[in-house]
């Protein structure tokens, strides 16, 4: 099996689901529509044996339309074939909402919860949505892009020194 | 580094003495006594406390101070060093850390990510430790070598030393405790 045949198999079941493919740095995308990426993942593991999920984390593009302004991004590994597949899901920020893979693999609890953690992204079904890194009073999602990533509470820091200002002076 | 240039050991206090008999005042030999067995609890978070261990092995020597036994239970040590970053998740932690221990305490401050957070001005890190409880010596570097560590430790006992022994009593110390939120009976 290559990463062609996973992708045919994948269309042919999902058809209408699915689309986007491309390749980037040598690792094959898909995009998925955000009511099947379950059933995807479950297929893929199930039937393609894909059997690890390496990891999955969200983005944030503030500057796209509602629909997309958030993705969830699953990389996926068939340890038999040695191959590796990465599917996309963009969500909409009014409802940011998606199901959740700890059935599928235990190990998504953990990375689901950062993911809700940094970026608010909630998971359906999840057992434990709780912050996981943060401080439980936090209030802000910290990754997403109009958060400001420095501490405001900070007073030594003179921007001259930080190459903030043109002549440095 | 040191600005003193020669080592000089501790004698007895210099006070009235003779044969047989010295006069000393009370503040100035529990001084001695405690400057010369500081007990260390190393709250060590990260790079900094790399340094530490380093300090606290044969060739730095912390022992040659009296501070060879590192307590780990704050109940049984008067000197916190709080070495590496401290994550605003664990500004409670270090806080509770504090109070558990029994006066007199002192705090110090080792590298800048303690100092002030360091390189890490970040929505997650405390900048500085003085924001949620007293400093009294802070270890400039990041991280600072042992001998600069060694350093804020003899400073340190300097302030031991001279510490009157009513000021943990005082009006201000209440104070400065009391604008820290932490609470004493
Ligand atoms: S001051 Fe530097 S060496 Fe020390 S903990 Fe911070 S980053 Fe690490």
């Amino acid at each position: 099996m290559d990463i062609q045949e996973v992708i045919d198999r994948l269309s042919q079941r999902f058809e209408g689901h699915i689309g986007n493919f491309e390749e980037s740095y040598g690792l094959t995308t898909i995009q998925v529509r955000r009511a099947y990426i379950f059933e995807v993942i479950k297929y893929l593991k199930e039937d393609l044996s894909f059997n690890f999920l390496t990891d999955l984390c969200a983005i944030h593009f503030p500057d796209h339309e509602d629909e997309m302004r958030f993705a969830m991004v699953y990389h996926i590994h068939n340890l038999f074939e040695n191959l590796r597949l990465r599917l996309r899901v963009f969500l909409p920020e009014s409802d940011l909402e998606i199901d959740t893979m700890t059935p599928l693999f235990a190990s998504a609890n953990w990375q689901e919860r950062e993911t809700y953690d940094f970026f608010g992204v909630k998971f359906k079904g999840h057992p434990n949505l709780v912050r996981i890194m943060n401080m439980d009073e936090m209030e802000v999602f910290p990754m997403r892009k109009e958060f400001p990533m420095e501490d405001g509470g900070r007073v030594d820091k003179d921007d001259r020194f930080f190459g903030r200002t043109i002549h440095n002076e | 580094m040191s600005t003193k240039d020669t080592i000089t050991l501790d004698g007895i206090p210099q006070q009235a003495q003779g044969q047989g008999y010295f006069l000393t005042s009370l503040d100035e030999l529990v001084g001695m006594g405690r400057k010369n067995s500081l007990w260390p609890l190393p709250f060590a978070t990260s790079c900094c406390g790399i340094e530490f261990m380093a300090t606290m092995a044969a060739h730095y020597d912390l022992a040659q101070f009296g501070s060879e036994r590192m307590s780990f239970s704050p109940r049984q040590a008067d000197m916190l060093l709080v070495m590496g970053t401290i994550a605003k998740k664990m500004g409670p932690i270090l806080r509770q850390v504090y109070t558990q221990m029994a006066e007199p305490k002192w705090v110090i401050a080792v590298g800048a990510c303690a100092t002030s957070g360091g390189i890490f001005d970040s929505y997650s890190v405390l900048q500085g430790i003085d924001k949620i409880l007293p400093v009294d010596v802070y270890v400039p570097g990041c991280p600072p070598r042992p001998e600069q560590i060694l350093e804020g430790i003899d400073k340190l006992r300097d302030l031991v030393h001279n510490e009157p022994l009513r000021r943990r009593n005082s009006p201000e110390y209440q104070q400065l405790l009391k604008s820290y939120g932490i609470d004493i009976k």
